[in-house]
């Protein structure tokens, strides 16, 4: 595969969104060499794979900056492989993997195990994150520069919160050294731990013990001091709650180096998809209130949240069939991001698709400092055709990913993406689109 | 009505009032046969009942095997110790084995929230919660309202009063949707750490002066502190506890004068209960025993009934 040549793909007549120069307009897109060539009005190219796009969209590779993998040590819930494999069809191109692996991403062997099997698997490329301690065990500080250098690109004990204070001073502080990124699973322990959804009206209709916004919002002011108090760079995974989104447009207003991400499922789900004692809306933190998920919207649409990420946790049916309270937190997302962004997003709220592949590809590349997020002449080809209007049923047979626990089965979408390019590659092409004829 | 709607019993969110009704009436009707010095009808002969215990149980669990034996089921009883669930199987595996010996009803207690729902989903016989984790305990609110029924004659438009751990009490759950859905004005009060948040939501006020909350009622429940969930003590002492939420001889110049005093049992005499109330004439609680076999017995036969008319 690697010694063949790809012959220049050329995008006609598609609405080209670049949210790196704020561009929304109809034209032609080039992919020569593994790169975007040019983007005109009339390109004509001799030898490229043609494709007539009016009415899809041509957008940057989309980046989710936060999913699990579950390699190495898990494989029965996903691989590296069906990770990647899912992600190429939900439109993405690189994506950040949590290090709560077994073992956990804690050196540069396990870093680099992890890009060479994503090389290998040719799907998408993947972005380890490295774990903030040792085991995360949350007591000793693992080799950042070292990691760093095996292509790390930020830290987070992630899964788990990092519970001492000190210790994530002492990791902010540290990530100073390297400019590096510490994201922040943020959650109070002491408040969260017996509980198993949200703390409120539906826990207490089905019985079940709570986990209340406080718990989540803590741990996100505790960070945000720290991160003004080191001045390091600190990223909240995963926001839920609408205090949390208070606190984190507060600390930047105040100019703490904050940035924020939330998932698809808390703007578009809220705790009464638990009712039934339904273990695939079972996730850490828990789905919320409708107040909420306004919150986090509002949030999406005013910048205090800067990125959509899926929090894809793959997990094997055992983990997830059984009593809710032993359940297993988190569902899968990679394949119905987009389609819950176009749908939620761009349907019901009044975004635009330029906000929202903000959000989905410049954001988290930004934030991550890799390239990407940009359809400038010169850049990777990492690009990924939309078709807004494609309407699907996301049924548990097409799932890419190995695991099926997502609480959105059987749901109809409107928009997908329906081929994803990476570095001039076709990495999902559903429908032989982009099939050299 | 002629039949139930519910195929299982998982708990008093899921049963409209006429279904109620409908058990109670049954009940009324089964309850004669508890008073014959021969208690023992045949209706179900050959039906086969699994008592499936995965927390202790006594009154409980005996009281459903009686039922079951008065209607001349066969019964089996595995409780967690005797059960393979302690050899990691999953709880579908154990029920799905249980299944293919082919019960006609399962009655399970379980400590998780959603055990039952979760049971009913993947087998054909029919399920009766008999208590899951905080969640619910349907078949205790039946026989709550039953003896209510029994007592006042009716239920709609009396006031009661639960005393107590709300937040930890299955009991509670059922009996506030359970009172509510038939017409009663429910009150909880208790520690306010002991109070679950909105409450209110399953149909009932919360009052946190014990006196306010016993003046206007006509029955009052006190429950069981369920020390056993609690994880760390959510009240300071027994002793303070029972100074301010204990029901004792001084609460009779407070209660209306024909108010009645109920409990889930088993009873910690001296902490949410003193034996001279436990003991009083206001007490029906050895009532709710014996009709807590009534209402069984018609449960029994109402899940049933379909089948047997065939
Ligand atoms: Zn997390």
């Amino acid at each position: 595969m690697k010694n063949r040549v790809m012959p220049p793909i050329l995008l006609k007549g598609a609405r080209i969104i670049d949210p790196a120069n704020n561009k929304d307009q109809v034209g032609d897109l080039l992919i020569k060499d593994q790169k975007i060539d040019s983007i005109g009005a009339d390109i004509q190219c001799e030898d490229a794979v043609e494709t007539n796009l009016a009415g899809k969209w041509v957008v940057p590779g989309l980046i989710d900056m936060h999913v699990h993998l579950r390699e190495p040590g898990f494989e029965y819930k996903e691989t590296i492989e069906t990770g990647t494999m899912a992600a190429a069809a939900g439109g993405f191109t690189k994506v950040a993997c949590m290090p709560n692996t077994s073992p956990p991403n804690d050196n540069e062997s396990i870093t680099r195990f992890i890009i060479e099997r994503a090389e290998r698997a040719g799907y998408c490329k993947v972005l380890p994150v490295a774990s903030i301690t040792r085991g995360q065990q949350g007591r000793n500080l693992t080799e950042f520069f070292d990691l760093l250098q095996a292509g790390a690109v930020a830290f987070s004990d992630d899964g788990l919160p990092v519970t001492k204070a000190s210790l994530m001073r002492l990791a902010l502080e540290y990530s100073l050294n390297f400019d590096a990124l510490i994201i922040s699973h943020a959650e109070e322990l002491e408040l969260s731990v017996q509980g198993c959804m949200n703390e409120g009206k539906t826990s207490t209709k089905l019985g079940l013990k709570g986990i209340p916004n406080a718990a989540e919002d803590i741990a996100v002011f505790r960070d945000c001091c720290l991160a003004e108090l080191t001045g390091a760079r600190l990223h909240i995974a995963h926001v839920s709650t609408k205090g949390s989104v208070e606190i984190i447009r507060q600390a930047k207003a105040r100019g703490v180096r904050v940035t924020a991400e939330t998932a698809p499922h808390y703007f578009s789900l809220t705790e009464e998809a638990v009712n039934g004692y339904n273990t695939f809306a079972k996730m850490n933190p828990p789905l919320r209130t409708e107040e909420d998920r306004k919150a986090v919207i509002q949030g999406l649409r005013d910048g205090t949240l800067d990125a959509i990420a899926t929090d894809h946790a793959p997990h094997d049916i055992l983990s997830k069939e059984c009593e809710f309270e032993l359940a297993a937190n988190g569902i899968i997302g990679l394949e119905t991001s987009l389609p819950l962004a176009l749908d939620v997003l761009v349907r019901q709220e009044g975004f635009s698709p330029l906000e929202v592949m903000k959000l989905m590809s410049f954001n988290p590349a930004k934030i991550l400092n890799v390239d990407g997020g940009s359809l400038n002449p010169g850049h990777k080809a990492d690009v990924t055709i939309i078709d807004p209007d494609f309407q699907f049923c996301y049924k548990r047979e097409e799932i890419r990913s190995k695991a099926f626990n997502s609480p959105f089965l059987n749901k109809k979408f409107t928009g997908r993406a329906i081929a994803t390019i990476m570095a001039g590659k076709v990495t999902f092409d559903l429908n032989g689109l982009l099939k050299a004829r | 009505m002629k039949k139930l709607k519910s195929r299982h019993i998982l708990g008093m969110a899921h049963l409209e009032p006429e279904e109620i009704t409908f058990i109670l009436d049954t009940a009324e009707s089964l309850k004669e046969i508890l008073q014959r010095p021969i208690k023992k009808v045949p209706p179900l002969r050959g039906r086969t009942i699994v008592h499936l215990f995965f927390e202790p149980s006594t009154r409980t669990k005996l009281s459903f095997e009686l039922a079951a034996k008065r209607l001349s089921a066969d019964t089996v009883s595995i409780s967690k110790g005797t059960s393979s669930v302690v050899k990691g199987e999953t709880l579908i595996d154990t029920a799905k084995n249980i299944e293919a010996m082919k019960p006609d009803i399962i009655v399970m207690r379980h400590s998780m929230t959603g055990a039952p729902h979760l049971l009913a989903k993947h087998i054909d016989s029919a399920v009766i919660n008999a208590g899951d984790g905080i969640n619910e305990h349907p078949s205790q609110a039946l026989l709550d309202l039953f003896s209510v029924r029994e007592h006042f004659g009716r239920i709609k438009g009396l006031n009661l009063t639960i005393v107590g751990d709300i937040a930890h009490s299955r009991v509670a759950h059922s009996d506030i949707m359970a009172f509510s859905k038939m017409g009663a004005n429910v009150t909880v009060c208790g520690p306010a750490t002991m109070m679950p948040p909105d409450i209110e939501s399953l149909g009932c006020r919360t009052v946190f002066d014990l006196k306010e909350a016993l003046k206007d009622a006509d029955i009052v429940m006190a429950l069981r502190i369920q020390k056993e969930r609690q994880g760390m003590a959510l009240f300071p002492s027994e002793r303070e506890y029972a100074q301010v939420f204990g029901l004792n001889s001084s609460i009779f110049s407070l209660l209306k004068k024909d108010c009645v005093v109920m409990h889930p049992g088993p009873i910690n005499r001296g902490v949410e209960m003193s034996p001279e109330v436990a003991d009083s004439n206001r007490s029906i609680i050895l009532d709710q025993v014996t009709n807590g076999v009534a209402v069984r017995m018609a449960l029994f036969t109402l899940l049933l009934a379909d089948s047997r008319e065939e």
